[in-house]
């Protein structure tokens, strides 16, 4: 089951850009929650605090506290395990080169040291079915290499991977920009089958994904959150002005 | 233009090629005459005897390779990994990367004359040990810089999807990162280990070369190169006749032991990966 997020006083950094400023907000508990703005406006840097990725960039640092369920990443826990709870699918489709399609779906339980070849096989199965992949590859499943797929199949093994080690959150980078649109909209129908089971963070470019696919949207400009409100509100009658000027396209 | 431009690179690869084909065909002219069952069964008979071949040489080859590979394979894989993954723009890195350079260039005969008084003057004897470690020392260096580009060419959002699914970093780099550039890692070890099986001079202070049949890395130790060298400045025809078919063996071996190496690592890749 997916659980909340609950972020205060977040701030981060790229060497001495000030990233993110003051980020305060609650994203709900098993619902897709879509985060929009113009390029360079935070809102990867933002998800990408969610799971601690952000730190892994050396010259990067991040202050404020983020509640994933009852855990408070930054206090008490390291980024591996965190890691573990948070799945992250990005922008484009990262299946390891050099592995099976397999064994790119079972990659994060069998780096964790999980052999139990029956209970993998499981895994497999579930999460390629999860990620409407399982009838399009499964007679190749240890012939193919990931990287042999189309780039929409791609993205689909990607979310199968970062399902099967079983998270509580699912973030996604835009992870549609870089697909056609007829693996696109089998991306969001696959969002909407997800959010039943997971809480999902979405980064989108597209406004119109935004209002397809999520319950909430926050948009983010120049590293602030200028508004979070229900998705319906935010694309009929937002109460900021930045926001209204975006949506209906007079920038970004 | 473009058909001046393929002219070029035909003629370039021509000119890459026409070489090494020459050298073999000479090679076999000269050499094949000699090779027979006993080049490869015997050890070297006395000056004017008949006959006689080099399997001591084959062999101690075999085993200061072996022990060369053993000593810079390892050695120089982990300095890649390091280079490439921890020490990144530190001092440390810069300090290590320097002396790799550096270390590829020391002329092979002061490797061979420092590991004769670091060794063999300590142990009071040539021995295969002595000329192992002096092929391995010099591996290190191609090792090294090689897996170092190699892992610095995996594309970033390869670690980033490792890192994302919680596997701890160093387990990232290994089975992941070092996995995804092994074929420019192997060609590398494969360049170190085909440079270094050639190499007379840094041998003939250490294994020095043997006449007879030993497979004790404690004793001194004949190889290929050195037994080449010595046969071929000999003043005995039928010593420079062996001396060619060693030759041509000698290129055959590392010919063979580069393709085994390339064929073992390449199966079990899988179809469309890169």
């Amino acid at each position: 089951m997916g659980v909340g997020i609950e972020v205060s006083n977040l701030n981060a950094w790229y060497g001495t850009t000030h990233t993110l400023q003051d980020i305060n907000l609650n994203i709900p508990a098993n619902h897709a929650t879509a985060l929009i703005g113009p390029s360079g406006c935070g809102k990867s840097t933002f998800v990408r605090c969610l799971n601690r990725m952000h730190e892994t960039n050396p010259i990067a640092r991040a202050t404020g506290t983020i509640k994933i369920g009852d855990l408070d990443i930054y206090k008490d826990a390291k980024p591996v395990e965190i890691r573990r709870r948070v799945g992250m699918v990005f922008q484009r489709p990262n299946p390891f080169p050099t592995m099976s399609i397999y064994d790119n779906v079972i990659a994060g339980l069998k780096l964790n040291g999980y052999s139990n070849r029956r209970v993998l096989d499981e895994i497999v199965e579930r999460s390629l079915k999860n990620s409407a992949l399982w009838d399009e590859v499964k007679d190749d499943l240890k012939k193919k290499s990931g990287a042999s797929l189309s780039g929409g199949q791609q993205q689909r093994l990607c979310i199968a991977r970062a399902l099967a080690v079983d998270p509580e959150v699912l973030l996604m980078d835009e992870p549609a920009s870089a697909l056609d649109p007829v693996s696109t909209s089998k991306i969001e129908d696959l969002i909407f089958q997800l959010k039943t089971q997971y809480t999902i963070v979405i980064v989108t470019h597209n406004m119109q994904q935004a209002a397809r696919v999520a319950e909430k949207t926050g948009f983010f400009l120049n590293g602030r959150m200028v508004e979070f409100d229900s998705t319906h509100k935010i694309f009929t009658n937002p109460s900021d002005k930045r926001t209204e000027d975006y949506i209906t396209g007079r920038f970004g | 233009m473009d058909g001046v431009a393929t002219g070029l690179a035909i003629l370039s690869t021509a000119l890459v090629v026409v070489p090494l084909v020459a050298i073999f065909i000479y090679l076999i002219i000269k050499g094949a005459s000699s090779l027979s069952i006993n080049f490869f069964t015997q050890i070297p008979k006395p000056v004017g005897e008949e006959g006689g071949g080099m399997a001591n040489a084959i062999v101690g080859s075999g085993i200061l390779l072996g022990i060369g590979s053993l000593i810079g394979i390892p050695i120089g894989i982990a300095g890649g990994i390091f280079l490439a993954e921890f020490g990144r723009g530190g001092k440390l890195a810069n300090a290590i990367r320097f002396t790799a350079d550096v270390l590829n260039g020391v002329p092979s005969i002061v490797m061979g004359i420092a590991i004769y008084s670091l060794i063999v003057v300590p142990t009071h004897t040539f021995s295969g040990y002595s000329g192992g470690v002096a092929l391995g020392i010099m591996m290190i260096p191609t090792v090294c810089r090689t897996t170092e580009e190699m892992l610095l060419m995996v594309p970033h959002a390869v670690r980033e999807a490792a890192l994302a699914l919680g596997v701890p970093n160093w387990r990232s780099v290994l089975s992941i990162t070092l996995k995804t550039a092994s074929p420019g890692v192997i060609t590398g070890c494969m360049l170190a280990f085909a440079r270094v099986a050639g190499e007379t001079a840094p041998l003939i202070f250490t294994a020095f070369g043997n006449s007879n049949w030993t497979v004790n890395p404690n004793e001194a130790m004949a190889a290929l190169p050195l037994q080449i060298y010595v046969y071929a400045l000999s003043p005995y025809d039928e010593w420079h006749k062996l001396a060619w078919a060693g030759s041509l063996v000698l290129i055959v071996l590392i010919v063979a032991a580069v393709s085994l190496v390339r064929y073992v690592t390449s199966r079990g890749v899988l179809k469309g990966a890169s």
